[in-house]
């Protein structure tokens, strides 16, 4: 068996109702656990409490009710187990390049030398070494979402936390940043929690597809994604099975039953006749 | 904007600016004449020029001058401290905002150059008046965009930096302070020109140095062409300041996207 290296255990998350009294239940009981290595998804309708559960695993949220474990620790607070990466590529914008890469080092008293070398070492393997000394502004989406994926994984965590992170991009510059993802996660033997908005993004990462209910946030169901190539996910585009996982989630999702995916009535009536 | 077009616009508009100047200029020269303007009124630019050169050789031009202009930099360089620290306090003590934002309010509003008497009432006729008139006024802008910057400092960054495990003092040293900058040097580029307010009421309510001195001894002379020639050099040392921001803004901003940092 596997080693565990991510896992929830009957996590459940109130927040305060901003009216006043009564609290809203963002996530109720979730457990899921990710082994070594592997790379699963989440997917689920908008405020279904995804990103809420990420910031549990960070350690950035106490959870209500249950824990969140990371190589078997309880998670009490952000630790040096987990780096998280989301859509905005959260860059310093007064930092060149590799000095933002090497921030999450600096800030954990990583000595000057080893900072520097591996952030070169990872500015190599992302082709941003002649952008090293560039300012974010002076580069594309792609190049600074690449950048932020590199400062993820400077500080060499054993789990990723991934939330959306590349929502905010074009569909082709989407594509190359993925299979940069997969190659990288795989290459590195990391694991990773991905939440996502794209069903097919999710099956072509992924090992596994875990689906949330609308609020109060649950797992409803899990998919294995048992198809080859999880470190080419433009080979995985391509597979004849693609389309059937992407039809199984979107009717876990209830998308397409009313017209309007899960977000209630409204579709225009139809026209009446001429 | 391309590079090009930059360049057309900054080569037409030196032009434009040139020849605003000279026309300016030679209406100021000739235009009192021509309407009949006595020049107890508006003195033609010669009487101006002629009205510097013996100020500066009898009236000590030079070191009116430059007691202004040391007033206008110990009022900006304290009142700038103050009011970034100030602000930067303020703006990690949301309970310390609360409780004081009545009095901050409350001073905000009172016209500061009206505490001119009162200071000199307090320190007599020295410089330091003049310089408290200017610190006070100083203060107000730099702290407001240093409080409201640290606010607005994005929650996700300073999430980035818990996730890594930051201590308070780095993410006051590494995000909130870096971030403030660009709003506090706003509030810097105000300040510099307020300064120099502060300081020329301070002067005209008393003492006997300084170009706020040279503009009451010249009204009290009906010397308009002395007023005219201290006017002129009170802009020039608010320029002079101004410009000094701009250039270290420049510095420390140099990772901005290069935005056409006009005046």
């Amino acid at each position: 068996m596997p080693q565990t290296r991510l896992e929830y255990r009957n996590v459940t998350m109130r927040f305060p109702e901003s009216s006043g009294a009564g609290s809203l239940t963002a996530i109720r009981e979730v457990s899921f656990s990710i082994a070594d290595r592997e790379v699963v998804s989440l997917i689920g309708p908008s405020g279904c409490g995804k990103s809420t559960l990420l910031n549990i695993g960070a350690g950035l949220y106490a959870a209500s009710e249950g824990d969140a474990f990371v190589d078997s620790e309880r998670v009490e607070g952000p630790n040096a187990h987990v780096a998280f990466m989301l859509q905005k590529d959260l860059l310093l914008p007064w930092r060149s390049i590799a000095e933002n890469v090497m921030f999450g080092l600096e800030i954990q008293g990583c000595d000057r030398a080893e900072r520097h070398r591996r952030a070169q070492a990872l500015l190599e393997s992302f082709g941003l070494k002649d952008f090293a000394g560039h300012y974010p502004h002076q580069l594309s989406g792609g190049m600074r979402q690449r950048a932020a994926l590199a400062r993820t994984l400077a500080v060499d965590p054993s789990v990723l936390l991934l939330d959306e992170p590349f929502s905010a991009v074009d569909a082709q510059t989407r594509i190359v940043l993925q299979r940069d993802l997969a190659q990288t996660l795989m290459r590195a033997g990391k694991t990773a929690l991905l939440i996502t908005h794209d069903l097919a993004e999710a099956v072509i990462l992924s090992d596994r597809v875990l689906v949330m209910s609308r609020r109060p946030g649950r797992i409803i169901d899990e998919i294995n994604v048992e198809l080859p190539d999880r470190d080419d996910p433009i080979a995985r585009r391509g597979h004849p099975k693609l389309g059937d996982y992407v039809a199984r989630l979107m009717q876990k999702l209830d998308i397409g039953s009313d017209g309007l995916g899960s977000d209630g009535p409204g579709a225009t009536a139809p026209a009446g006749a001429a | 904007m391309s590079d090009a077009a930059r360049r057309t616009l900054v080569r037409r508009g030196t032009v434009a600016s040139v020849v605003l100047l000279v026309i300016f200029l030679a209406a100021w020269e000739w235009g009192p004449g021509l309407l009949g303007v006595p020049h107890f009124i508006i003195p033609p630019l010669s009487l101006v020029a002629e009205e510097f050169v013996r100020m500066w050789q009898v009236n000590h031009l030079l070191m009116h001058t430059a007691v202004t202009a040391g007033e206008v930099v110990a009022g900006f360089v304290i009142g700038s401290l103050l009011g970034a620290l100030i602000g930067y306090l303020l703006g990690m003590s949301p309970t310390a905002e609360f409780a004081l934002s009545p009095y901050i309010l409350a001073l905000q509003i009172a016209p500061k150059v009206a505490f001119a008497p009162l200071f000199i009432l307090w320190m007599g006729f020295t410089v330091y008046p003049k310089i408290l008139v200017a610190v006070l006024i100083v203060f107000f802008p730099v702290m407001i965009n240093v409080l409201t910057a640290v606010r607005t400092v994005d929650p996700d960054l300073v999430n980035l930096a818990r996730s890594f495990k930051a201590s308070r003092a780095q993410i006051f040293w590494k995000i909130e302070f870096p971030s403030s900058m660009p709003p506090m040097f706003a509030g810097l580029r105000i300040g510099s020109t307020l300064a120099v307010v502060g300081v020329v009421v301070g002067e005209l309510v008393g003492g006997n140095r300084g170009l706020g001195y040279l503009l009451s001894f010249g009204e009290g002379q009906a010397n308009t062409p002395m007023v005219f020639v201290t006017i002129l050099m009170l802009t020039l040392v608010g320029s002079v300041a101004y410009l000094a921001v701009i250039l270290i803004e420049r510095r420390v901003l140099h990772y901005l996207p290069s935005r056409s940092i006009g005046f």
